[in-house]
């Protein structure tokens, strides 16, 4: 049954896509001459246009946050939690939008789209796109919705890369940046998860160097296993104690190699729906944004030298069980803001669920989001 | 505002640069930052103080004094470092002495006096450790674990070279009384201390 009407939900949300035809130099050095941006808002921009919040999604998100596309929808946006009348980002006071980031798979110009010059999907073709060239993206649409400065920019993950990249690239047009679950840069652990990821991918027998539109197939077997690789890292061993224990299909061990502990299950099948829904150059793409993001690295790898660039207020936050992006990474980054002078509150936050924990709403979570957010409408007068 | 903070206002300078261990619900930094254009941050341990501070827009940090340190923070970087009712409960009161001066200028320090005369009474009438509004706890479930009068924290100031600036006592209230300015260590309730390296002044 629907939740559309609920009066917390946006109810249902139509999205827009965008088209750009003002070309863009990537970090690359390649140039994207033109690309659409698939857009969904909830709430009212109010007159003086001061009452905007961006959402940026992480690896394998998109611009559906909240709401549902129909009637008969089941499941509603990614973020719908935290979206909505009432909730923590609240769209009777804030006008929320989210994209689908360049070189993704929702409609968005990315390797699956048609290139213009040889009429034929990008595939590998397509530019790797980093965070400073979503943020650089996102502006422009700012642009088109007569948003000068956003009251809050708000991303989990690889979002809160680009919530940070915002306060970096354009201090004159971001209020706060909100940061969750995140890290100033990359491990070499986390690095080396992504490249089994690329690894499964890539050598698959059907990838066909990332031709695979041409061959009218895609690579499945490697876009699972790079979900579900990817899938062990964004729980906890106790949320996945909790869930799956030692659990078994059958009453008794087969001796054999099928799937017979129900966490074996559960991986292969969120590894097989994602391998059907997903891109597996956009999946690439993402990860490598993933790991070249480092806004330290242009400054002499020194963080604080970085983050004088940056004029906004941060508030970041980290979860107790989260090992992809643990919290001593947020306290790096946080660190790095104290020394730095900038304005920053920093929490890390109880939860079970690793580094999914981000997406679920608990009460100490929801409690700081709803004051910060409270504080945020306030200032704007929303 | 507290009758303490607003006698520690006094003695920050507009436009500090300030750190508060265990900074509760801001509203000190938050005066500070309105009023006297200070800059900052507060640590503190407390959900629900954490949540108050982030909705008035206060800069508070998630950080246990115990279990983390102050190492993250730099040689002086900060102007004043603020610790208010909270020296006596940390486990290493006298490293934490040193960590504020480390860190700051100027250390701003508020404690309760355990040799006022009404808890010495209560331990010599009743032979049992002393309760009281300000110290409203059994011995053993005290979060106030390095209680110390007046003349302890002045000897622990000697003993490592630091200087006092200022010191003001005051009552449960935090009135400032000319009776407990008289004879502090007996009278006092709450001291107020502004201390710094003993070097500053060379």
């Amino acid at each position: 049954m629907p939740d559309s009407h609920a009066k917390d939900s946006v109810g249902v949300v139509t999205p827009k896509t965008l088209h750009f035809d003002e070309p863009i130099t990537l970090a690359c050095g390649q140039r994207l001459n033109a690309y659409d941006l698939v857009v969904e808002t909830y709430g009212e921009l109010n007159t003086d246009a001061s009452n905007a919040i961006l959402i940026c999604h992480a690896l394998s998100g998109h611009h559906h946050a909240a709401g549902y596309h129909s009637e008969e929808d089941r499941k509603p946006g990614w973020w719908d939690s935290c979206i909505g009348p009432g909730k923590p980002i609240d769209t009777n006071r804030f006008f929320v939008v989210s994209l689908n980031n360049l070189g993704g798979c929702n409609g968005s110009t990315g390797p699956s789209s048609i290139n213009p010059e040889t009429e034929r999907p990008y595939g590998p073709d397509f530019p790797v796109v980093t965070v400073k060239d979503w943020v650089l993206s996102q502006a422009k649409l700012a642009d088109r919705l007569g948003i000068q400065c956003w009251a809050a920019v708000v991303g989990g993950s690889l979002g809160g890369m680009q919530a940070l990249q915002w306060g970096l690239s354009y201090p004159d047009r971001i209020r706060h940046a909100v940061i969750i679950a995140s890290t100033p840069r990359l491990s070499a652990q986390n690095i080396a998860f992504n490249e089994v990821a690329r690894k499964a991918i890539t050598s698959d027998p059907d990838f066909h160097g990332g031709r695979y539109y041409d061959f009218n197939t895609i690579p499945r077997q490697g876009l699972m296993l790079a979900r579900m690789v990817g899938h062990i890292t964004y729980l906890s061993d106790a949320s996945m104690g909790e869930k799956f224990g030692r659990e078994l299909r059958d009453q008794a061990y087969n001796f054999g190699y099928d799937a017979e502990f129900q966490v074996e299950s559960y991986l292969r099948y969120q590894g097989e729906r994602f391998s059907e829904t997903f891109d597996a150059n956009t999946y690439l793409l993402m990860t490598k944004a993933l790991d070249y993001f480092d806004p330290a690295y242009e400054f002499d790898n020194d963080l604080a030298k970085a983050l004088k660039q940056a004029t906004c207020e941060f508030l970041v936050l980290s979860f107790s069980t989260d090992w992809r992006f643990t919290p001593a990474r947020s306290e790096e980054l946080v660190n790095a803001m104290i020394t730095a002078r900038r304005k920053v509150s920093y929490a890390e936050i109880d939860a079970p669920w690793g580094h999914d924990a981000f997406l679920i709403p608990t009460p100490r979570y929801t409690d700081i989001f709803t004051a910060y957010l409270d504080r945020i409408a306030r200032e704007v007068g929303a | 505002m507290r009758a303490d903070l607003s006698i520690i206002e006094q003695w920050i300078n507009p436009g500090s640069h300030v750190l508060d261990l265990g900074c509760g619900d801001g509203v000190l930094l938050d005066y500070l930052q309105r009023e006297k254009q200070a800059t900052g941050f507060g640590l503190e341990i407390n959900p629900e103080h954490i949540t108050t501070c982030m909705g008035r827009g206060v800069s508070v940090i998630e950080q246990n004094l115990d279990t983390q340190g102050l190492a993250n923070f730099e040689d002086q970087s900060f102007d004043v470092v603020l610790m208010t009712q909270a020296l006596q409960a940390v486990r290493r009161p006298d490293v934490v002495l040193d960590e504020m001066l480390r860190l700051g200028r100027e250390g701003i320090v508020t404690f309760p006096n355990f040799a006022y005369w009404r808890l010495r009474w209560y331990l010599m009438r009743r032979g049992r450790m002393p309760e009281s509004e300000t110290l409203p706890y059994k011995w053993y479930n005290t979060p106030n674990i390095h209680l110390c009068t007046f003349k302890d924290f002045e000897a622990l100031c000697y003993r490592k070279n630091f200087r006092i600036k200022n010191r003001t006592v005051v009552d449960g209230e935090h009135q400032d009384r000319w009776l407990s300015r008289l004879w502090p260590n007996m009278l006092g309730q709450i001291a107020i201390y502004r201390i710094s390296r003993q070097e500053d002044e060379l």
